[in-house]
């Protein structure tokens, strides 16, 4: 098979030609790492990373020689008749914010440029323990804040379908990656919608898992309350499969749940067959159907997914959220004022990057501020700043007790929904990929992208986002969510396969079969530049 | 520089004394507070460390079930409710002794609360000290500066351990303590003191004060007399033995009363306890501004107690130390001054186990209290550690009620037991130290003492009955001590023909 091919296969597909025998481990991960150099290009300034790389530059770092030496031991493990887990051998990206021994972890940020970490975190553990070789890190907005990876300190990613756009954050190093076919499969985090707006905007699958349900241990922590790690993949059945190699309950992580894995697949699978989606009630949540800023073609592709969805045997309901509107606000302050918690140890005393004070004494206030003021990024600033306010003495009950006292309200508007409905649908993002520079600098705008995706963090709920079409104003990718009530995930994979089906029937083929060559784009873009 | 302090009685002649106590405790459980590294001490700086306690990118802390069980029966032993849900918070300050830049603690929600305990002193004065609350969280590491005065401000560099970051405390907080008067200094080490044995009997901490297993934070503050609003009152840190709180507390009413009679007022601070100078100094300014930004710790769930768990733990209590005094002291039929001198020698579990051994109350409080006492004093180690068996000390006594020694050559059998030549009855045995009661024998060295002094014998036949006495002793030291004192004076009497 070519490379084309090669990387094309969804992980279901390329786990079923390892077993058949008819490609190694090798062959599928060299042509992957082959892909990831043809598209992420070269650095543009090779002294200066914060200006990340001429394509994609959707990999902070390269794991070559260790993805390929676990592809030949699984050949070799399946050459000697081993058992084997069903996606040995198949590769995977990890978003940098998830500690790997071995190779860098850097969170995107200044302050851990040049740190490795001596532990796995546990999906990690998990990852290695189904022998998936790990092609690299991806990219990411600095400890995962913001929604189109301009605030890594290496670089924006692009989205692949085009160049000039953000491919969504934070998590649009694994989303680029994922929908570029650089990698199958990818591990995210999302603490307020960073694996499904990238997702959404990328045209690929993203899963928010129940909180608790996937091990937070070795996740740098951003919002703890609201971080939770999750499978990005091109299908829904290929993020079942992965979810089902992250589930389980973890002893080193006191939020997570003793629930059994799955069945996520098998879902999926039932999901999409004929009649799937018979008898399942869909609630369209009307506070977000007419969200301030939701796109034309948003709005259309949308109303088209609900129709498909009844065409399947679904029975769509009208259902509200009367509290999601205060979510916003009670999501920055529970969130900035986690955030100003856990990024206090990154001080430049015991590991990471030391700035010292340009002139004037060198004391340990001192030292410890100039590393902070060099280190983070105005957004982390930002949110550190607004968080310390938030949790100040005398202000406690007025922010974050009142923010959490919204959390609740939001938590018993899910549960009045699922009582009238088995799962909740809206667009994921308001709007389609914007272009890199455009809301940099108003981030209240981009805060608000973030509308249909933060509430399931903060009730804890799973959701997922597929593919929904390409808006027609623009041809960039559409998502659609889903969210299921707590510890439901299962359903989730059923609804979303359901609707994946139902449009790729509809489309003859999957969304991303459409996705411009990326090479084409980039040289198109290099010479452009050229002009 | 000195503060000026008024004398003890000046101060307490104008003011009352309120007392206020916070007492860290270290646990001893085999691992940390909130990670699976040792708790343990005394290893290579930073030996004891995962990257939960190091605080590294990505960990997340786990609650150590056995220290909820220790802070429950601590709680149930300060005769506190035990809250049903408790809570973690982090405490956020920048500091490098926390490796996270914030100390997980209780805050709101802790696990015991609204108790009281009875503190006895040594004349068996008895003041309740109310508690407000008995709290979890994790220890500190340890800063050891290099250069300038050994604080951080000046140093050259600093080395951080992490150890005992993480260890697993309980601070235990009172409420106000009122009304101790003179006695306050006084109650300020038996409020240590107690706590200290609580702890112990629990089994749930070493409560070596020299290794900062117990560590108390005492409170300072002073009304003038006749009045009822508290003063503004000062914290004195780390005052890591029972003799220097006591002094402490004494040192700041003195220092208190100096500042309030000259007209001023007292800052609310912390103070710094020198041992060689017996003063405290300034610390930092402290003030409820203090903004440690404390919100329920995230990666944590809510501690849930069961009335089933709590009962379990409390049925495991062991009898409380001030319950156990009174029945033993009624047991053993001593006088106060007798049971407080035991008490105070720290022979008291060893007198109840020679008791349970088979020896007498009398008997037992005769050894400890006495020669092996001495013997302690004399090796410079507690009676407890010298290394003599509640078992040895039985069999010692039997040897004499069988007449086979005399409490002279017991003490010496004491001693070659210390030596580590054996049981005491081995040792007779060995050496030969039976008490000689072969008549003739005695009788001979009776003759032959009688002989080398014939001016006291002749004395003794004059009536001079006491004069036999140095008689005696010429037998005894003619028999290396070995004969029976009684029974030669007896011979020496009947050999003159004097009636005794």
């Amino acid at each position: 098979m070519s490379r084309t091919e090669l990387v094309q296969l969804s992980a279901a597909a390329a786990a079923a030609k390892l077993a058949a025998g008819e490609v190694s481990s090798e062959e599928l991960t060299r042509a992957h790492l082959e892909h990831i150099a043809a598209t992420d290009g070269d650095a543009v300034d090779p002294a200066d990373r914060s200006r990340g790389k001429t394509g994609l530059n959707a990999f902070l770092h390269v794991a070559e020689e260790e993805a390929l030496a676990t592809a030949r031991g699984v050949d070799a493990s399946r050459a000697a008749g081993d058992e084997l887990h069903p996606l040995a051998g198949v590769p995977i990206a990890v978003k940098d914010n998830i500690v790997t021994r071995g190779m860098p972890t850097t969170a995107a940020s200044r302050m851990l440029e040049g740190w490795l970490s001596p532990y796995d975190a546990t999906v990690i553990a998990k990852v290695r323990e189904a022998r998936m070789p790990i092609l690299g890190k991806t990219n990411l907005d600095e400890f995962a804040m913001g929604s189109s990876t301009e605030h890594s300190a290496f670089g924006v990613s692009r989205n692949p379908w085009d160049l000039d756009r953000i491919p969504g954050g934070s998590g649009g190093g694994s989303a680029a990656a994922v929908a570029a076919f650089q990698a199958p499969l990818a591990l995210g985090s999302d603490t307020g919608g960073s694996i499904r707006q990238p997702a959404s905007v990328t045209g690929s699958v993203g899963v928010h898992p129940t909180y608790g349900s996937v091990s937070r241990y070795g996740a740098i922590a951003m919002a703890s309350s609201l971080d939770q790690i999750g499978p990005h993949a091109r299908t829904v059945r290929d993020a079942a499969l992965l979810h089902e190699v992250l589930g389980g309950h973890d002893p080193r992580d006191a939020t997570s749940l003793k629930d059994p894995v799955g069945p996520y697949a098998a879902e999926a699978a039932a999901g999409a067959a004929e009649g799937g989606l018979r008898g399942l009630r869909v609630g369209v949540v009307q506070e977000l159907l007419h969200a301030e800023g939701l796109q034309d073609g948003v709005s259309q592709r949308f109303r088209e997914s609900l129709e498909a969805l009844r065409a399947a045997g679904a029975e769509i309901v009208e259902v509200s959220l009367p509290h999601l509107k205060y979510s916003l606000g009670a999501y920055y302050l529970i969130m900035s004022s986690e955030v100003s918690s856990n990024l206090a140890k990154y001080d430049g005393v015991r590991f990471g990057a030391r700035t010292l004070p340009e002139d004037g004494p060198v004391t340990i206030e001192r030292v410890m501020a100039a590393t902070r003021a060099a280190g983070f990024n105005p957004e982390a600033k930002r949110r550190i700043i607004l968080g310390t306010y938030a949790l100040s003495a005398g202000y406690y009950d007025q922010y974050y007790g009142a923010a959490q006292k919204v959390r609740t309200l939001v938590m018993r508007d899910f549960e009045q929904a699922f009582g009238q409905v088995d799962v909740l649908v809206s667009p994921t993002s308001p709007t389609t990929a914007f272009r890199a520079g455009e809301k940099v600098d108003d981030p209240l705008a981009m805060y608000l992208n973030d509308i249909a995706t933060i509430p399931i963090n903060l009730a804890g709920v799973p959701a997922i986002s597929v593919p929904g079409g390409l808006a027609p104003e623009n041809g960039l990718p559409v998502g659609i969510q889903f969210v299921a009530p707590v510890r439901e995930d299962a359903r989730l994979y059923r609804a979303a396969a359901g609707l994946e089906a139902a449009l790729e029937a509809q489309w003859g083929g999957p969304l991303l079969g459409r996705l411009p060559a990326t090479e084409t784009l980039i040289s198109a873009r290099t010479e452009g530049a050229a002009k | 520089m000195s503060d000026a302090t008024l004398s003890f009685d000046e101060a307490l002649a104008k003011y009352d004394p309120v007392l206020g106590f916070e007492v860290h405790v270290e646990l001893n459980t085999k691992t940390k507070m909130f990670d699976a590294a040792p708790n343990a001490f005394g290893d290579e700086p930073n030996a004891n460390t995962t990257p939960v306690s190091l605080g590294l990118p990505g960990v997340l802390p786990m609650v150590n079930r056995t220290a909820v069980e220790s802070a429950i029966k601590l709680g149930l032993a300060l005769g506190c409710e035990i809250a049903p849900v408790s809570e973690f918070s982090r405490k956020n300050y920048f500091y490098p002794d926390t490796p996270k830049n914030f100390q997980t603690s209780q805050y709101d929600k802790p696990i015991a609360e609204n108790g009281s305990i009875d503190i006895e002193l040594e004349d068996g004065t008895v003041f309740t000290v109310d508690i407000e609350r008995a709290h979890m969280e994790e220890d500190a590491g340890k800063l050891n500066h290099k250069g300038g005065a050994g604080r951080i401000q000046g140093a050259a560099y600093s080395l951080v351990d992490y150890n005992r970051a993480g260890v697993p405390l309980i601070e235990i907080v009172t409420r106000p303590i009122r009304g101790a008067g003179e006695r306050a200094p006084e109650l300020a080490r038996a409020y240590v003191a107690a706590i200290r044995e609580i702890v112990k009997n629990l089994g749930i901490s070493d409560a070596r004060m020299e290794r900062g297993n117990v560590r108390c934070d005492a409170n300072v503050s002073l009304m003038p007399k006749g009045t009822d609003a508290l003063g503004t009152r000062t914290e004195t840190k780390n005052v890591n033995s029972m003799r220097s709180v006591e002094r402490a507390v004494r040192f700041e009413i003195c220092r208190h009363a100096a500042v309030l009679d000259s007209g001023a007022k007292i800052v609310q601070e912390t103070r710094h306890w020198h041992e060689d100078t017996r003063e405290t100094t300034s610390g930092r300014p402290k003030s409820d501004a203090d903004d440690y930004r404390y919100f329920p710790e995230p990666d944590l769930v809510p501690v849930v107690t069961d009335a089933e768990w709590i009962e379990r733990l409390r049925a495991e209590l062991p009898e409380p130390p001030a319950e156990r005094r009174r029945r033993l002291k009624a047991e053993w039929g001593y006088s106060d001054e007798e049971f407080r001198d035991v008490v105070n020698a720290g022979v008291m579990d060893q007198i109840e186990e020679t008791i349970a051994s088979g020896a007498s109350a009398a008997v037992a409080r005769k050894w400890w209290m006495g020669e092996i006492s001495r013997l302690a004093k004399q090796r410079e180690v507690e009676p407890g550690e010298l290394g003599i068996s509640p078992v040895t000390v039985v069999e010692l006594n039997q040897l004499i009620e069988k007449g086979e020694i005399n409490d002279k050559i017991a003490r010496k059998v004491l001693e070659h037991v210390l030596e580590g030549e054996g049981t005491p009855a081995e040792i007779v045995e060995q050496r030969g130290l039976a008490v000689v009661s072969d008549e003739g024998a005695l009788s001979t060295a009776v003759d032959e003492a009688l002989a080398a002094m014939p001016d006291v014998a002749e004395k003794i036949r004059g009536g001079k009955v006491q004069a036999a006495g140095a008689v005696v002793g010429q037998v005894m030291k003619a028999t290396r001590g070995q004969a029976d004192a009684g029974r030669v004076r007896e011979l020496i009497l009947q050999k003159l023909g004097v009636e005794g």
